[in-house]
């Protein structure tokens, strides 16, 4: 298992940049971004270019649709010295490059614990067993015989963003934020299966277990069961990409996203939790005294801003400026999100465009008019119970900085006055 | 340890998370109590269940058939700190040593003290308070149940599910004693007497308070305009900690 190359492959800075993207030449700690290169004057006019003169690639050439290979840069990416091996670990969505609030599937980040099981769904099996009348197993066609519903969720790893507890680390969007990712999920309400098997008086708690090799496992109160949860079978439409769980997992609305197991083979009723693995040794929140939170279920309130960012910096100089962003909370509904372009110091609401929907992402823009001096730009979440997002400061204050999960704190990137963008701390 | 080696060691041991450390089990007891069939056929909902889903729910549909015992048996491997769901075996740290080097100690250290970015298993006792907590199954871990359902489960890292509960009970004692929460390296362990090994953290863990804790995060009306005095002033660079990949290095595109 544990190559000797670890398994990563890389490929040149050259490959990717130099394609006329002037792709953050910034992110890597180089000098000011360019303007986008003025292209080939062949394709300008008053000249013809070739594709408007020759015949393109047929029907179904492309029988399952890519990206222009001119966004061959918007992938997932991973840091190599985060993690002991490829198979346990995690790459990060390129939020810097999306818009609106959906996340393609391709580019949905992945945290896997033993890799990507790859389940023939003809071998698929759920079975519910425990504390119930009937123990029952399911087939994928049975699960697609059963009522079903669409919902948009973001699912956030519990770790995104815990890079940044001690300062500012990665100076890179996707590195900071980019654990998550927000898409319409197709699947069975929980609760119709558990009443398939007939949950017994004294069941408090399920078990939820994935079928790869890490057989991963969290306990789940069993409100939250019958309240949201989805059994899931498809994202954005299609079947779930084997990396987010071919062919089932299970949607956990607004909680970490180590809860939304993958592969999901197996539920326990039960009268108490488990305390397995993931619930003790990780995703329990160290404090600076010493003790531990742990079942911190709820993602809080949390924005960022995506554009501009230090992989994505303003070319434009001066005039006309759009900030975009994202904002989400487990709690429920985006409420309102301010941006701030001196570093707190004054405030602005923003637009929210697109839907706003209970534990999804949403979209918010500021259009202002840039002097072209330097900014300091950050986002304030609030959400419809009245939580307001904090700075990070105001969360280290509370919980010290060992916590490693659950940082929801105030991002601030600084925007030199040639545009480029820097993930800072400030006072 | 520098500023940045410092931030590069917490972030590693955020989000490693997956690769803990040796074992598993092949023996597959039952410990389901015997399930029961009879299920009244017209049975309304469970009198558990509150109200709430969104889907229509016309109950039961008849879908799905009943799992069989052996079936169940066969992929029910968890285990609680009651004990609930122990494999049977025993083991003994002596016996456990020679399989936890050879199959764990590759990636754990001799000792539990782990090679390269691979996770800690013993030590760090004292440390959770400190500026560099070291958390392990000694220093950090509440139940010692859940070292056996994890290692039965998961482990080792790429061969999972390969250990017999004898072998189980062997490196799982091994690991204790490493940490001193056993220490005599015969005292067997088997399904019997798991669960009175106890851990001493088990107490520092309390449930999610934040919304007492922090409540001031749920704020009336935050400010809007003049909210800090001066200029900003940077007081940390991630560029100066210089550990952001660069554009440009990424899994290969085709």
């Amino acid at each position: 298992m544990l190559n000797k190359d670890n398994n990563r492959t890389v490929v040149s800075r050259r490959s990717l940049l130099g394609k006329g993207l002037a792709l953050g030449a910034v992110a890597a700690g180089g000098g000011a971004p360019k303007a986008a290169e003025a292209g080939n004057p062949a394709n300008l006019p008053p000249n013809v270019p070739e594709w408007s003169k020759t015949l393109g690639d047929g029907v179904a050439v492309r029988a399952y649709g890519k990206p222009s290979k001119h966004e061959a840069h918007v992938i997932r990416r991973d840091v190599e010295w985060l993690t002991a091996s490829r198979e346990s670990s995690v790459s990060f969505t390129p939020l810097h490059e999306l818009d609106g609030i959906i996340t393609p599937n391709g580019l949905c980040f992945e945290r896997h614990h033993s890799g990507i099981a790859e389940l023939d769904p003809h071998d698929y099996r759920l079975m519910i067993h425990g504390l119930v009348d009937k123990p029952l197993m399911f087939t994928l066609e049975d699960l697609e015989r059963l009522p079903r519903v669409n919902r948009i969720y973001f699912a956030e790893c519990a770790a995104n963003s815990g890079m940044e507890w001690r300062g500012a680390q990665m100076n890179a969007c996707q590195f900071t934020h980019g654990m998550i990712h927000n898409v319409m999920y197709t699947g069975v309400p929980l609760k119709v299966l558990l009443e398939e098997a007939g949950v017994k008086t004294n069941a408090k708690w399920l078990l939820l277990e994935g079928a790869d090799s890490a057989a991963m496992t969290r306990s789940l109160p069993l409100q939250k069961a019958l309240d949201d949860c989805l059994i899931a079978f498809r994202m954005n439409g299609e079947r779930l990409r084997p990396e987010n769980g071919y062919p089932v997992r299970i949607c956990v609305p607004g909680w970490e996203a180590n809860m939304w197991v993958k592969w999901l083979r197996r539920i326990e009723v039960g009268d108490q939790p488990w305390h397995h693995r993931e619930e003790t040794s990780k995703y329990t929140d160290l404090l600076e005294n010493g003790k531990a939170r742990r079942f911190t279920y709820v993602m809080d309130a949390k924005s960022v801003i995506t554009n501009p960012s230090p992989q994505a910096p303003l070319k434009h100089r001066k005039g006309i400026t759009i900030v975009s962003g994202i904002a989400w909370s487990g709690r429920g509904k985006i409420a309102r999100v301010d941006v701030t372009l001196d570093g707190g110091r004054n405030w602005r609401t923003a637009r929210l465009d697109g839907p706003v929907l209970d534990r999804s992402m949403a979209r918010f823009y500021v259009e202002f008019d840039w002097d072209g001096q330097e900014l300091f730009l950050q986002s304030r979440a609030m959400d419809e119970t009245g939580y307001v997002q904090p700075t990070k400061d105001e969360l280290r204050k509370v919980r010290g900085v060992n916590s490693v999960y659950h940082n929801n704190g105030i991002q601030t990137w600084r925007v030199s006055p040639e545009g480029e963008v820097e993930n800072v701390e400030i006072a | 340890m520098s500023k940045s080696r410092e931030l590069v060691a917490l972030v590693a041991a955020v989000v490693i998370g997956g690769a803990s450390f040796a074992a598993a089990q092949s023996g597959k007891p039952a410990k389901e109590p015997p399930a029961k069939t009879a299920r009244e056929a017209a049975k309304p909902a469970s009198p558990a269940a509150p109200a709430a889903a969104s889907a229509p729910t016309k109950v039961p549909y008849g879908i799905g058939r009943e799992a069989k015992p052996d079936e169940i048996a066969g992929w029910d491997i968890d285990v609680r700190p009651d004990g609930q769901g122990l494999p049977p075996g025993k083991g003994t740290a002596r016996k456990g040593e020679d399989l936890f080097v050879a199959q764990c100690a590759a990636c754990h250290g001799e000792f539990g003290e782990s090679a390269g970015r691979w996770p800690v298993l013993a030590g760090g006792a004292g440390s959770l308070a400190s500026h560099d907590p070291v958390k392990t199954i000694g220093s950090y871990w509440p139940y010692a149940s859940t070292v056996i359902d994890y290692v039965r489960r998961a482990m080792p890292f790429g061969n999972a599910q390969s250990l017999s509960g004898d072998e189980l009970y062997s490196i799982v004692a091994y690991v204790l004693y490493l940490n001193d929460v056993i220490t005599d390296q015969d005292q067997e362990l088997s399904d019997k007497n798991f669960p009175t090994v106890k851990l001493s953290n088990e107490a520092n863990f309390f449930d999610d308070d934040r919304e007492v804790s922090e409540k001031a995060f749920w704020k009336k009306d935050p400010c809007m305009s003049n909210c800090v005095a001066g200029a900003p002033k940077v007081l940390g660079r991630a560029r100066a900690i210089d550990v952001t990949p660069e554009d440009g290095k990424g899994p290969r595109v085709e």
